[in-house]
């Protein structure tokens, strides 16, 4: 195998990947109108909901908007890395998946390529969410949505594999939408995208504790940061360990002699 | 971490020494004046004054700051490099807040206590006159010609209009609930009022001594009742004036030629008063409740760093 085969397969599953969105229509506007209505409607209830306790990587004090914004981009990501696995699913269902997993290439490889397209396209929903956002005064630093990218790429593959371990336990579409719902808003909602840990701990210690640990908060501190021209070094660690984690227990879910796979018989 | 590279940095290091300034702050309930860096964002240190120091101003020539210690019934004379107090000034009692003619030759202090304004000759260090004016004065401020010392009354709800020459009123103009702080234009053409009840903003056309408008405001989010208009400054160019709202928590940009509202700014809790930076690139605000000052950049119209001063930030003063 040359490299190029593997830029050739790479290129392929990424532009499939975009190529799918694009067409969507309906996904690629709710993966925008669903954090847009977050920003506009839920947020703007709360705005002095905060209090006014400076946070960093804050220098001074912010609307809810403002703090709002990272866990929203979190959102996007969570979602696009749950319905990027999702078509795993689907593509298992149609058959899809059969073609691309006799390929020659390494099975990692490709679920590599395969979450590394997701965040692709991830990554496009965020910066057109944040250019929208622009014209609503939330404006982070020039600087910042430089450095958001690396930070949108490790918690995208984070959440992305994520997903695919979970698409690996998964036999049929249907079941994956329950997991869906008790994956994603359980991680969203308590972690640090809607408000910050001394605020949770205020009303609930073991909630406290529950976003100080989970994963998704640490991605949004990474993104937050990094929006902020700043890296925070525990969350970009705690994020690439979980990263790797969710990798490896995936790629060993979607080996046939070892994972799922061989368990349900497929 | 920051991800600011060494350019950056160097960059940084090179503005501030181009910009360096040096804000003093009087806190109220710590009896000290706090003395921050403001390009660097740094309190510098806290330094021990007197009794619940308030009003607080820099003399013309820069070498001196005045602060009135209310609880010790006296204006301090500091020297604006060591600190040292150099003397002090008969202010008569509960002083709080004071206005300095340009020539830095007189002080005016509004004596809440005893309605009066006591008018001080700087180069004598005497109490030369008393000029009882409405119940609880507060705000004063004296034209840029230094003709008109305008003192306003909390509780009589006016602006009254000394005379410098004489240390006479000559007229009053009867103003909206509660008057707190005002403010010349640097043309002295204006005089702009902040009514702290009525939440109202009143320019004041200084030939006619008439109100030629009035701006009410109104913050998405925030109750009315919240919304108090303490300090007010208007830039030298009349472009842009700043209202600090009190319990709102915010300072509001008023365009000064159209008196539209441009922008509320979110700053810490209970903002009271506002002070420029010597070229009005920045605006420096004093949050009483969050014991802290937040910094504007001009340009942008965007808040960039608040910082812990101490408790009751009440007044302050920009050296350059």
């Amino acid at each position: 195998m040359r490299i190029f085969h593997y830029w050739f397969a790479l290129w392929g599953i990424v532009f499939r990947e975009l190529f799918r969105f694009i067409k969507q229509k309906e996904r690629f506007l709710s993966a925008l109108v669903r954090p847009l209505v977050w920003l506009f409607v839920f947020a703007a209830g709360f705005r002095a909901a905060l209090g006014i306790a400076i946070i960093p990587p804050y220098e001074t004090y912010i609307l809810y908007e403002v703090y709002i914004t990272p866990g929203l981009i979190g959102m996007i990501q969570l979602f696009n890395g749950m319905q990027s696995s999702l078509s795993m699913v689907y593509d298992r269902e149609m058959g899809s998946m059969r073609i691309l997993l006799v390929s020659p290439l390494p099975r990692w490889f490709l679920l590599v390529a395969k979450l590394l397209a997701g965040v692709f396209v991830s990554i496009l929903q965020v910066y057109v969410f944040l250019g929208i956002a622009w014209f609503y005064e939330i404006q982070a630093p020039l600087e910042g949505y430089l450095w958001l990218l690396p930070a949108l790429v490790l918690s995208g593959l984070m959440l992305g594999a994520l997903g695919l371990l979970l698409s690996s336990f998964i036999k049929q579409l249907e079941n994956f939408a329950g997991v869906m719902n008790f994956v994603i808003f359980p991680m969203f909602f308590m972690s640090t995208a809607l408000y910050p840990l001394w605020k949770l701990q205020e009303s609930s210690v073991w909630l406290y504790k529950l976003a100080e640990y989970n994963p998704f908060s640490r991605a949004v501190e990474l993104i937050r940061f990094a929006l902020y021209g700043q890296f925070n070094q525990e969350a970009f660690l705690y994020t690439s360990v979980t990263f790797t984690l969710f990798l490896i227990l995936a790629i060993i879910g979607y080996n046939p002699s070892k994972g799922m796979m061989k368990r349900k018989g497929r | 971490m920051k991800m600011t590279p060494i350019i950056l940095s160097s960059l940084l290091l090179w503005t501030s020494v181009l910009s360096a300034e040096t804000v003093f702050v009087t806190l109220e309930k710590d009896n000290a004046i706090a003395v921050v860096d403001p390009v660097a964002g740094k309190l510098l240190k806290t330094v021990k004054i007197g009794q619940r120091p308030r009003g607080i101003q820099l003399s013309p020539d820069q070498q001196t700051l005045y602060i009135a210690t209310s609880d010790d019934d006296t204006v301090l004379e500091v020297d604006a490099n060591s600190l040292a107090i150099k003397g002090r000034l008969p202010s008569g009692e509960d002083p709080e807040t004071f206005a300095i003619n340009s020539l830095g030759t007189h002080m005016y202090v509004s004596n809440e206590d005893d309605n009066q304004v006591t008018v001080i000759d700087l180069v004598k260090k005497q109490a030369i006159h008393q000029v009882t004016v409405g119940v609880e004065p507060e705000g004063i401020a004296v034209s840029p010609d230094n003709q008109w010392i305008v003192s306003a009354s909390e509780t009589t709800n006016m602006v009254h209009w000394i005379e410098a020459k004489t240390n006479q009123i000559k007229e009053n103009t009867l103003v909206d609930p509660r008057p707190r702080a005002l403010s010349f234009t640097a043309d002295g053409q204006q005089l702009w009022v902040t009514s702290e009840i009525e939440g109202s903003l009143m320019i004041i056309d200084v030939a006619s001594k008439q109100i030629i408008k009035r701006v009410h405001f109104s913050v998405p989010g925030v109750g009315q009742e919240k919304i108090q208009p303490v300090g007010v400054v208007v830039d030298d160019k009349r472009q842009w004036a700043y209202v600090a709202l009190g319990p709102a928590n915010r300072v509001v940009v008023v365009n000064a030629q159209t008196y539209e509202v441009e922008k509320y700014l979110l700053v810490g809790a209970r903002v009271w008063n506002l002070a420029f930076s010597p070229k009005q690139e920045r605006l420096y605000t004093t949050n009483g409740v969050s014991h802290d000052i937040s910094i504007i950049d001009l340009a942008e119209h965007k808040v960039t760093k608040s910082i812990a001063v101490g408790r009751y930030p009440w007044g302050l003063a920009v050296k350059p």
